[in-house]
């Protein structure tokens, strides 16, 4: 398995578009820090590559990768090695690279610049985020044996994530507006690991608004240690149980 | 010629008679082991001007009442303890100095207005450099004029609304000086209702219950530099006109209804180079009419400004608006108010002539604050993709914000002060 591990994180390292995206992380976040005088506004800058950029480079790579590499894994099944180790290698070289270049590109220059609990938080969601896409990836390319269509899939996942999810949130608040939502609000944000990962770095951040007029609760439920804990929990359990799905299908899956 | 020197001799006259005068007060001692143990004796015992010096001690002689104009000092704090029963000290008469005491303990009461010093019905009052400790009432005045109150520390231990109590507490009182009082602790910090003419300058009013300042009916009164931080739902100031505020500090006032500065009902007035920090909304305006906004900072606030549709012919010119989350919001497409040359830091128009003014107008208004105006439960949407999306087309195409809320002449640089 280490053996592996090694094999597919060397491979995606030479990559050239890994190399890209760490550089292009770097930059951004350099600007962003370098032009803004303030630390917290670049912050806030830095938070929508975050959660835009992150999940989408990680959904697409993992994609194209595992298509890509469909005549190794094959090789590999061959071989006397089990398939779920071999898919847990690929999938922990996949996300181990991807979190390198995260941290290169932004975790880097974050602890340089807002090395705070802001900071900290950021590049944790970051990380995680990336896992969590990952994880995703892998269990949208077992969906279908043709690349376009597996990587349709993945672009529809991240936009479903990004856009569609909140765009269903405004609706169904507006809708049910007469009826107290806050604490429906709560578990709304449990499904969306990009929600759940920006209200936690927001709760570090813009503390004004979401805790002023409206959202209390928010805070006291992430504020808290327990509450804390619990959504690091629902994080831990959206890179758990996509994975789970495609260990399962890649293992009785017809190569 | 002739009619000069007659004055002068009249001027020499009168000022003999004012130098002499104090001359003849008497000075009476009270100390607890000494001849005279009681306060309340000497006052008794006193004439009209003479002064009492209270030593160090503990006074526990029920209520204290002043029927007669005297200078009151107490050396190194000596005690008034109203033994969590009564009203400690009573002013009733003018001319009264009060100097130099530790005033503790006074009495609770659900229906009865207990107050640790308190003025009734007087003229020319001192209250200065006391000290009060756990009272239900702080100072109260009633029917109270040309009082002085300066540089008084007030504490107490106020936890609700319905158990506690005002530090400075003024009703129907006209032209009074409250000066560098430290209040914390209380249900409001200063409290006036029908107060007029009055100065309030350089108080410090924290950690109360409900606001750190608050008044009613109260017109022509000039707040300076008084600065009032952490207080439960910050500054409330209602039904008044003719209010000045210049400088002072209204900071951290959080939660779900805190507000730096609350305006319901005030017209004809102005405010000034008075700074916003990290309020839930720095000022909420309400049914308020005819005030200018000059010169004002507003930085880090949840809303620096919530102007309700029921506000009309205000001013808000030449402040500064940085770091808020939100620069204005409002719950109506009605706009009868002026925003003019202010600076904006999410403004992001140009200046091609360089004069320091931005050619397109700035829309304070954001569209996701409408929203979250409407449906509170919405910040959960803060910040995302969907809004940010939403917010950008809404600044290209104004739709659902107010169309004529916008400043013309929106700075490109702040304004230093």
């Amino acid at each position: 398995m280490k053996k592996i591990i090694k094999y597919v994180i060397l491979d995606i390292l030479r990559n050239r578009i890994m190399i890209g995206y760490t550089l292009f992380l770097l930059i951004i976040a350099l600007s962003v820090f370098g032009l803004e005088g303030n630390p917290s506004k670049g912050v806030l800058s830095l938070l929508n590559v975050v959660l835009i950029i992150v999940p989408l480079i990680s959904i697409i790579f993992s994609t194209i990768y595992v298509y890509n590499s469909a005549e190794f894994i094959e090789l590999l099944v061959s071989q006397p090695i089990k398939r779920r180790s071999l898919w847990m290698s690929i999938f922990t070289g996949l996300a181990s690279s991807l979190c390198t270049a995260f941290f290169i590109g932004c975790g880097i220059p974050l602890l340089i610049y807002v090395p705070d609990a802001t900071g900290f938080t950021m590049l944790g969601m970051g990380l995680l985020i990336t896992v969590i896409f990952t994880a995703i990836a892998l269990l949208a390319s077992m969906f279908t044996r043709d690349k376009a269509k597996g990587i349709g899939i993945s672009i529809l996942l991240w936009f479903y994530f990004t856009l569609i999810f909140d765009g269903i949130i405004l609706f169904l608040l507006f809708q049910f507006m007469d009826y107290p939502l806050e604490k429906a609000m709560i578990a709304f944000s449990f499904m969306n690991p990009v929600d759940l990962g920006r209200i936690l770095i927001l709760l570090k951040l813009d503390i004004s608004a979401l805790m002023g007029a409206t959202s209390a609760l928010f805070r006291d439920f992430f504020g808290s240690g327990q509450g804390m804990i619990i959504a690091l929990l629902i994080m831990a359990l959206w890179i758990i149980l996509p994975l789970w799905f495609s260990v399962r299908r890649f293992a009785q899956k017809d190569l | 010629m002739k009619s000069i020197s007659k004055y002068y001799h009249w001027l020499t006259c009168a000022l003999i008679v004012m130098i002499t005068l104090p001359a003849q007060a008497k000075t009476w001692r009270v100390s607890p082991k000494g001849k005279l143990p009681s306060v309340q004796q000497a006052i008794d015992l006193a004439s009209p001007g003479d002064t009492i010096v209270v030593e160090h001690g503990i006074y526990k002689e029920k209520t204290i009442t002043v029927t007669k104009p005297l200078y009151l000092l107490g050396i190194n704090y000596p005690v008034l303890d109203g033994e969590r029963k009564h009203e400690v000290l009573a002013i009733k008469s003018s001319r009264v100095t009060v100097e130099g005491f530790l005033v503790q303990h006074s009495g609770y009461s659900s229906y009865n207005d207990i107050a640790g010093i308190r003025v009734y019905n007087s003229r020319l009052v001192t209250i200065k450099n006391n000290k009060l400790f756990d009272t239900f009432f702080g100072i109260y005045t009633q029917h109270a004029a040309n009082c002085t109150i300066t540089g008084n520390e007030l504490q107490s231990k106020a936890v609700t609304e319905l158990n506690s109590a005002n530090g400075i507490h003024c009703w129907k009182s006209d032209s009074m000086h409250i000066v560098g009082n430290k209040i914390s602790g209380h249900r409001d910090g200063i409290y006036f209702e029908f107060v007029t003419n009055s100065l309030i300058e350089k108080n410090y009013s924290a950690g109360n219950v409900r606001y750190g300042l608050h008044f009613m009916f109260s017109h022509d009164d000039k707040y300076v530099e008084n600065e009032f931080f952490n207080n439960g739902a910050g500054v409330a100031v209602m039904f008044s006109r003719g209010v000045t505020m210049i400088g002072n500090t209204f900071r951290e006032n959080w939660g779900g209804a805190a507000y730096g500065l609350l305006l319901k009902e005030i017209s004809d007035s102005r405010m000034e180079h008075n700074r916003f920090l990290k309020n839930t909304v720095g000022i909420f305006m309400e049914g308020t009419s005819r005030m200018k906004i000059v010169s004002n900072d507003f930085d880090n606030n949840g809303w620096a400004m919530r102007v309700q549709a029921s506000c009309s012919e205000n001013e808000i010119v030449g402040n500064n608006f940085r770091g808020n989350t939100f620069d204005v919001g409002t719950n109506g497409s009605l706009v009868l108010n002026t925003f003019n040359g202010n600076y904006w830091d999410k403004y992001e128009g140009y200046d091609l002539d360089r004069n320091g003014t931005g050619d397109v107008p700035y829309r304070p208004v954001s569209l996701y604050s409408m929203i979250a105006e409407r449906n509170p439960a919405t910040m959960m949407l803060f910040r995302s993709f969907m809004v940010s999306l939403l917010d950008k087309s809404e600044k290209i195409i104004p739709g659902a914000t107010p169309e004529n809320l916008k400043d013309e002449r929106p700075q490109m640089r702040p304004f230093k002060r």
